[in-house]
């Protein structure tokens, strides 16, 4: 088969992953709008699908590509689940502010 | 050099839409930010050889699930709300430090570990979905793609048991 010479390595693809995942990671625990808070947590779930995709190229595997399909559809139905949470308690309390959720404290 | 070049845009554009995705007031500017993140990973799938997942990529996540988040913000008209009191200010420069923590950490970890670097290349040629159905389909992935579809059968129940009932 035809190869071709690599010019970006595959750490330079992981660098780039770790910084979106920390992002996403000060995302979540500084913001208090938990719809942003979702977004920073699709941040680092796309975060790792980079790094997976890096993997599956330079190992050439094709397992990374599936895992990363996988972690789509889990995120698609997190996404589906979380914002039907969001509406539902935004239509019984008018509010999401995320520091007076206290209805499951115990 | 030319990949290189392409490699160091999407990574810029990726952080620093990543970045304004955390720091916008607006849920609405905060959304558009993480679709341009979401758009330049497909496009480094795609230097990855990855074709048919940057195709997924744009269609599920820049399609399907930011319209998602964007209904839900127009649904509750959050864009332009009082604003959410934040009673933990103190702990701001505590995250961003745990944050650079993080990403040193993992950084420190890429850098240290040897890499195997395929001296003589890797094959040309953009892995498609007959490649990627001919691996789905075998014995290995089978039970986690049976698994999968039950598991989104069961979000969409759930979403609809969420959204139709008075709780």
């Amino acid at each position: 088969m035809h190869t071709v010479p690599i010019h970006v390595s595959l750490s330079a693809y992981l660098y780039v992953s770790a910084i979106l995942f920390a992002i996403g990671a000060v995302g979540v625990v500084v913001r208090r709008n938990p719809i942003i808070m979702f977004m920073c947590i699709e941040l680092m779930l796309n975060a790792v699908n980079l790094s997976l995709i890096a993997f599956s190229r330079y190992l050439n595997d094709i397992g990374g590509q599936i895992m990363v399909l996988f972690v789509m559809a889990v995120a698609a139905a997190e996404v589906a689940v979380g914002l039907g949470i969001i509406v539902s308690i935004f239509r019984n309390r008018e509010s999401i502010n995320i520091d007076t959720l206290d209805v499951m404290h115990g | 050099m030319g990949t290189q070049i392409l490699f160091s845009i999407l990574a810029a554009a990726a952080i620093a839409c990543g970045i304004g995705v955390v720091v916008n007031r607006s849920p609405v500017r905060s959304a558009l930010n993480l679709v341009l993140v979401l758009c330049s990973i497909a496009l480094m799938y795609l230097t990855l050889n990855a074709s048919f997942v940057a195709a997924i990529q744009i269609i599920v996540y820049a399609g399907a699930i930011m319209v998602l988040f964007l209904f839900v913000v127009m649904i509750l008209n959050l864009d332009s709300p009082e604003p959410i009191p934040n009673r933990m200010k103190e702990q701001t420069p505590l995250a961003i430090a745990g944050g650079l923590v993080l990403a040193a950490v993992i950084g420190g970890i890429v850098a240290s570990t040897s890499l195997a670097r395929p001296a003589h290349g890797l094959p040309s040629g953009t892995v498609g979905a007959l490649a990627i159905g001919q691996a789905l389909f075998t014995p290995y992935w089978i039970f986690a793609f049976e698994a999968i579809s039950v598991l989104l059968l069961i979000a969409t129940v759930g979403a609809v048991v969420l959204a139709s009932r008075r709780m």
